[in-house]
C-alpha cells in the first residue's frame, strides 16, 4: 500500500516498523527549535529533568526573536536565559540581535531546515518548513526540552489531507490569499491532527515564498503540519544554502488520503480574513468600506524578501494616507539588506512607512506597533484573534502584502486595483 | 482521579491568545499568569476563579500558538480540569506534559450552565451533572498519563523515573 510523504519521513526517522496512520512512534529529530519566549521554560524544564548537555549542539537552534531587540526588563530577562544557556552549551545556531530574524524565515534562508528533515519547534508556526519538503510541527516548551535532552519526540502518524491545486494565479493572488482562501472553506480546525499535502499544477508554479507562507498557516486550520513535496523550485533554492546533504520524499500515487480537495485557483481572488480568526475569509471584492488605522507588513508568513517587492511596487510614488501609520518588517537581516540594495527601503519611506529590525514584534502583541482599544490594523501576518496585536477591542484584518500596502495608501480596507 | 468542581463554560476555538494574552509572555511565572488567564475573553474570571473549578468549552480549544504558558495559567488558576467537545493539538499535547488533566466529551457542552457543578470519575470515565443525578460516560485517563498527571507533568515523571533507575 502507497504511503504520503509525511508517512515517509516519520518511518525514516524512526527504527519502529509498519508504521501507518494512528500508530504512536518516537522519532529522532534533526532540529529542536525554541525562542526567547517558549525556549526559558524548556531550559528550566532540561534542568528539572536533570538535564546537562544538549543532546546535539548543531541540531539545538535558538532564535530570540519574539520580543526582540529586548522590549522591557522582563524580555530582556528571558533572553540572557537563552543567551546564556547556548553560549554554556556552545550551540552552533543560536543568531545574536544583528543576526537574527524571525525564526521561520531564517532557518530555511540559512539552509539549517532541508528537505526529508523531521523538526519540531517550540512555536506553532513551525509548520512553515513543510515547504521544504520537511515534516514539522510545533509543540510545547516541555516537548522541546525532552528532544534537547534525548534527541526525540514523540508523534501520533496523522492523516493527510491532500489538496490540489489547479490552475493559473490572477492578479495580485499569492501564496497567502491561497491559504486563507481554503482555511476559509474547511475552517479552523478543519484540518485538526491531520497533515496538509499541497499538490497540483498550480503549486508547481508557486515561489518558495508562497509555499512558506501556505505551509505557515497551517496550523491555522488545526493541521499537524503543512507539506509540499520538492521539485526544482525547492531543489533550486536549498542546494545554495545545504550544508549538509538532504533526502528528497514524494507521496506514492496510491497513498491513502483523508480527503481530497480540489480547489479551481482561477476563481480566487485577493483574500481578507475579517476579525477573530483566520477562517472569516472575504474575497477583496466584497470588504465593503472598513477604515483602517495602521499597516503591518511582515511576519513568518509574509516578512520574506517578495512579500516586500510588491508592497514596495504597490508604494513606489505614493503615500500612506494621513493619520494612518505603515510599519514594515523585514524578516531577517539579509531580507532587509536586500531590501537596502534594490531601493525597496527608500520606496518604504519615501511614502512614509517605518521600517523596524527585524522581529515577530505586533503580529502578537508584543511591542513595534501595538494597537489601542477600538482600532483596526491590516497586517500580513496569520492570526486576527481578540487582542492579537493589542488591546482585547482592537481587530485585525490579514491580508497579502499588496492589499496591505493599497489599504495603507487608502486609509480603508482595499486591493491595490483601487490604485 | 476525580474532580468535583463548579463549571466556567466557554464557546468554539478558544485560543491561545484568549487563555494568555502574549503581552504577558515575558514572564513565565505561573502565579503571574494565572492573574490573567482568561482575562480577554472573561475579565472576571481571574478575580472569581475558585480552586477546582472545572471549565467547559467547546470545540478545538486552545488553539493557536504553542505557549505552554496557556495550560500553566489555566493550572496555575486553581482549574481542575478542562472538558471541551475536542482540543487544538498543540494544547492537547502540553496539557498532558504540564500536569493539566482535560477531558474530551462530545456531549456535555450543551447539558450544562455556567455555575452548574460537576464531578468527573476519571477512573470509572463518568462525568456526573444535574447534582449527581444524570451522568455521561467519557474516555478514562489511561494508567501512564494518570501517572504523568500525578507527578506534575513530563519532566518530572521522566526525572523521577531516572532516579528510580527506571528510564533511561
Amino acid at each position: 500500500m502507497g504511503r504520503t510523504i509525511t508517512e515517509k519521513i516519520l518511518a525514516a526517522h524512526t527504527t519502529q516498523k509498519g508504521i501507518r496512520t494512528g500508530m504512536l512512534i518516537n522519532a529522532r529529530v534533526d532540529i529542536a527549535l525554541g525562542n526567547d519566549v517558549t525556549a526559558p521554560i524548556a531550559i528550566a524544564e532540561f534542568r528539572k529533568a536533570g538535564g546537562v548537555n544538549v543532546f546535539d549542539k548543531e541540531k539545538v537552534v535558538l532564535v530570540p526573536d519574539h520580543f526582540t531587540p529586548n522590549k522591557d526588563i522582563a524580555s530582556a530577562e528571558q533572553c540572557r536565559i537563552v543567551r546564556q544557556f547556548a553560549r554554556e552549551q556552545g550551540l552552533t545556531n543560536y543568531f545574536e540581535i544583528g543576526e537574527v530574524g524571525v525564526e521561520h524565515a531564517l532557518l530555511p534562508e540559512q539552509g539549517i531546515v532541508l528537505p526529508g528533515d523531521l523538526v519540531i519547534g517550540a512555536d506553532s508556526h513551525t509548520c512553515t518548513y513543510g515547504a521544504l519538503g520537511a515534516f514539522a510541527t510545533g509543540v510545547g516548551s516541555t516537548d522541546l526540552a525532552a528532544a534537547m535532552l534525548t534527541g526525540e519526540a514523540w508523534f501520533k502518524v496523522p492523516e493527510s489531507m491532500k489538496f490540489v491545486l489547479h490552475g493559473q494565479l490572477s492578479k495580485w493572488v499569492s501564496g497567502k490569499d491561497l491559504i486563507i482562501y481554503v482555511i476559509g472553506k474547511i475552517g479552523v480546525d478543519g484540518a485538526l491532527y491531520r497533515a496538509m499535502e499541497f499538490t497540483g499544477d498550480t503549486v508547481r508554479t508557486l515561489t518558495m515564498a508562497d509555499r512558506l507562507t501556505m505551509a505557515n498557516m497551517a496550523i491555522e486550520a488545526g493541521a499537524k503540519n503543512g507539506i509540499f513535496a520538492p521539485d526544482e523550485t525547492t531543489i533550486a533554492y536549498v542546494k545554495e544554502r545545504a550544508k549538509r546533504g538532504y533526502t528528497v520524499y514524494d507521496s506514492d500515487p496510491d497513498a491513502t488520503y483523508a480527503s481530497v480537495i480540489e480547489v479551481d485557483v482561477t476563481k480566487i481572488e485577493p483574500q481578507v480574513a475579517f476579525p477573530h480568526l483566520p477562517s472569516n475569509a472575504r474575497g477583496i471584492s466584497s470588504v465593503g468600506n472598513v477604515p483602517i488605522d495602521q499597516v503591518w507588513i511582515g511576519s513568518c508568513t509574509n516578512g520574506r524578501i517578495e512579500d516586500l517587492r510588491v508592497a514596495a511596487k504597490v508604494l513606489k510614488g505614493r503615500r500612506v494616507a494621513p493619520y494612518v501609520r505603515l510599519i514594515v518588517v523585514p524578516a531577517t537581516p539579509t531580507i532587509y539588506r536586500q531590501a537596502l540594495k534594490e531601493g525597496l527601503i527608500e520606496t518604504f519611506l519615501d511614502a512614509k512607512a517605518a521600517v523596524s529590525a527585524p522581529t515577530c514584534g505586533a503580529c502578537l502583541g508584543g511591542h513595534m506597533g501595538i494597537l489601542a482599544k477600538g482600532e483596526r490594523s491590516v497586517a500580513t501576518t496569520n492570526r486576527n484573534f481578540v487582542g492579537r496585536m493589542g488591546h482585547p477591542e482592537s481587530e485585525v484584518y490579514l491580508a497579502n502584502p499588496a492589499v496591505a500596502a493599497a489599504s495603507a495608501v487608502l486609509g480603508r480596507l482595499a486591493g491595490p486595483d483601487e490604485l | 482521579m476525580k474532580f468535583t468542581g463548579k463549571i466556567w463554560k466557554f464557546g468554539d476555538n478558544v485560543d491561545t491568545d484568549a487563555i494568555i494574552p502574549a503581552r504577558y509572555l515575558t514572564t513565565s511565572d505561573p502565579e503571574v499568569l494565572a492573574a490573567h488567564c482568561m482575562e480577554d475573553a472573561d475579565p472576571t474570571f481571574p478575580v472569581k476563579v475558585k480552586k477546582g473549578d472545572i471549565i467547559v468549552a467547546g470545540e478545538n480549544f486552545g488553539c493557536g500558538s504553542s505557549r505552554e504558558h496557556a495550560p500553566i495559567a489555566i493550572k496555575a488558576a486553581g482549574i481542575s480540569c478542562v472538558i471541551a467537545r475536542s482540543f487544538a493539538r498543540i494544547f492537547y499535547r502540553n496539557a498532558f506534559n504540564m500536569g493539566l488533566t482535560i477531558f474530551e466529551s462530545r456531549d456535555l457542552w450543551e447539558r450544562v450552565a455556567e455555575g452548574d457543578e460537576l464531578t468527573v470519575d476519571g477512573d470509572e470515565g463518568l462525568i456526573w451533572i444535574a447534582k449527581g443525578k444524570e451522568s455521561l460516560a467519557v474516555e478514562p485517563i489511561p494508567a501512564f498519563m494518570q501517572e504523568l498527571i500525578l507527578s506534575g507533568g513530563l519532566m518530572s515523571y521522566l526525572a523521577a523515573k531516572r532516579r528510580s533507575g527506571n528510564g533511561r
